[in-house]
């Protein structure tokens, strides 16, 4: 089969792999529909993930056709159509009974911290993802979701991440009625975290980002506010005098470890990996919520730790709350909004790319090339 | 606050009680606070494991096991805990060097890699043209400068 593979930094091609095969009877192996080129898998292309070895195949949001089912599967049959969690999970461990999908024990024997995810380096369990024509996806009964009526392809691949993550983000904001949110980032991510936060009850929500056309695209698909903190003095100060000085309820951290700008993170998280990745926008974040505030954290870090100010974390009496979405968990909700037409997920893609296309698709969102705001790769395989 | 009508859902998920507890709160009792271990998948390669787990998950991916010079980086550095630099740094270290392996398996192959395509420049010509030849001249002027300053020095 043919499958996405990592050469090194900012080098991917497509090549020849073995097919995957049934290794545990909880197992399934799926044919790939459609599989998204995410902002994390960005990390992973830029080889600031620590793990990430030559030979991988990333993609942890895709959805395919059921093809061979190992022999413990019972909730699924050869051709469903699923969904597909990024977030791999037993849904027996003591945290997948607390619902904490994203934090499965049993996913996982590289680290204690991370749980299992498709495609994402072997420090989330050395899985090959989706960007391939085949995948194992292991614990099949339990994540992998059929693909409701209603709900087209394009509007499933985005329930894998994007969507539930979005929503998370803005909901471990703890948003109350009238709150005014923040979101640092207009990717995919932070734009669906700004159209989430209004059906939490935001009364403002404020986007920032210095990519023009995002912050256009967050205006009219969010009906937010934006600003390009590339003409604000100092965003933080400027977040403020937007906010009666006092600071926004919610800031969200949509962007992660590739936040741009500033020199003294950029050198020391990106280019000498000294931190663990560059916290800018979570820097921002901490600074700009008022106090009492929530800072909520979607946006990706590697391992180590980072350079930020956690005196006035204290000093503020901010909550920071942050995890990876608990897919599972959400799907049932999101997949009814989706339905009902509250969430639009699929007008977040702007490219779709034949998968031998995987190198120039990388490098498109990348660089942000061509108004590029979320790719699919479309494999083909029948 | 303004009317927000316009917003199709708008506070249709408002929940009051979302307090920054969530989902902790949503303890187990005593009793169930173990959880159950699903049936473990057979280790056919070899799968380095963190020093903080007990033992293998029940389930992990099999891809790329440790091979060459990078595999025994990081065999070194899964002897540390996972908040040392040393089990980091080594692993950053490994996946360099993995590159460079990568490179010299593709000619012992009898290939040598089209970087440039595995770098997207079709894409790049395509839609940023003007920044692919600045980088081309930029890389130019300091070839040139660097190969003018080694040869002034002889």
């Amino acid at each position: 089969m043919r499958a996405m593979n990592y050469r090194g930094p900012k080098r991917v091609r497509i090549e020849e792999k073995p097919m995957p095969e049934i290794l545990h009877p909880q197992d399934a192996i799926v044919r790939v529909v459609r599989s998204c080129i995410c902002g994390s898998d960005l990390h992973l292309y830029n080889g600031s993930v620590p793990d990430t070895r030559v030979g991988s195949t990333f993609g942890h949001e895709f959805v395919g056709v059921v093809e061979e089912l190992g022999i413990g599967v019972r909730n699924l049959k050869i051709g469903d159509t699923v969904i597909v969690p990024f977030n791999i999970s037993c849904g027996e461990c003591v945290f997948c009974k607390q619902e904490l999908y994203g934090n499965c024990q049993e996913a996982n024997p590289q680290s204690s911290a991370v749980g299992g995810i498709f495609g994402y380096s072997h420090m989330a369990g050395g899985y090959d993802g989706g960007q391939a024509e085949y995948v194992r996806v292991p614990y099949a009964d339990v994540g992998p979701t059929k693909v409701p009526k209603g709900i087209d392809l394009d509007d499933a691949v985005l329930l894998t991440d994007v969507v539930p993550t979005g929503y998370q983000a803005a909901e471990m904001g703890g948003i109350q009625k009238g709150d005014t949110v923040v979101v640092f980032g207009a990717g995919p991510i932070g734009i669906m975290a700004a159209k989430c936060a209004w059906l939490f009850g935001a009364g403002r929500v404020i986007v920032i980002d210095y990519v023009e056309y995002r912050l256009e695209f967050a205006k009219n698909y969010a009906s937010c506010e934006v600003y390009n903190f590339r003409s604000m003095q100092d965003p933080v100060q400027a977040i403020k005098k937007l906010t009666d000085d006092l600071g926004a309820d919610v800031c969200i951290d949509a962007v992660g470890a590739e936040a741009a700008v500033d020199a003294f993170h950029t050198i020391t998280g990106r280019k000498l990996l000294l931190q663990a990745g560059s916290a800018t926008a979570l820097e921002w974040a901490i600074n700009s919520v008022k106090k009492g505030g929530i800072v909520s954290i979607v946006g990706v870090y590697g391992p180590t730790g980072n350079f930020v100010p956690v005196g006035n974390i204290v000093n503020k009496g901010i909550t920071v709350r942050a995890n990876q979405a608990s897919v599972k968990r959400l799907l049932t909700r999101l997949i009814k909004h989706v339905q009902n037409g509250i969430i639009n997920p699929k007008e977040l893609i702007t490219h779709r790319l034949p998968l031998e296309e995987v190198a120039d698709a990388y490098r498109i969102f990348s660089d942000k090339l061509d108004n590029c705001i979320k790719t699919v790769l479309i494999p083909s395989a029948k | 606050m303004e009317n927000k009508d316009h917003i199709k859902g708008w506070g249709i998920d408002a929940d009051a009680k979302n307090d920054p507890t969530y989902p902790i709160k949503k303890k187990l009792d005593k009793k169930d606070q173990t959880g159950k271990t699903p049936e473990q998948q057979p280790k056919l390669v070899e799968v380095l494991t963190s020093v903080e787990r007990p033992s293998l998950s029940a389930v992990f991916g099999d891809s790329v096991p440790p091979s060459g010079v990078s595999g025994r980086i990081r065999r070194f550095a899964f002897e540390y805990g996972e908040g040392a630099f040393l089990h980091w740094l080594p692993l950053i270290f490994a996946d360099r060097v993995n590159e460079i392996e990568g490179i010299v398996d593709d000619i012992k192959k009898g290939a040598f890699p089209d970087i440039l395509s595995e770098r997207g420049m079709k894409a790049s010509w395509k839609y940023n043209k003007t920044g692919v030849i600045k980088k081309v001249v930029l890389l130019s002027l300091v070839s040139f400068v660097t190969i003018r300053m080694l040869s002034g020095k002889k």
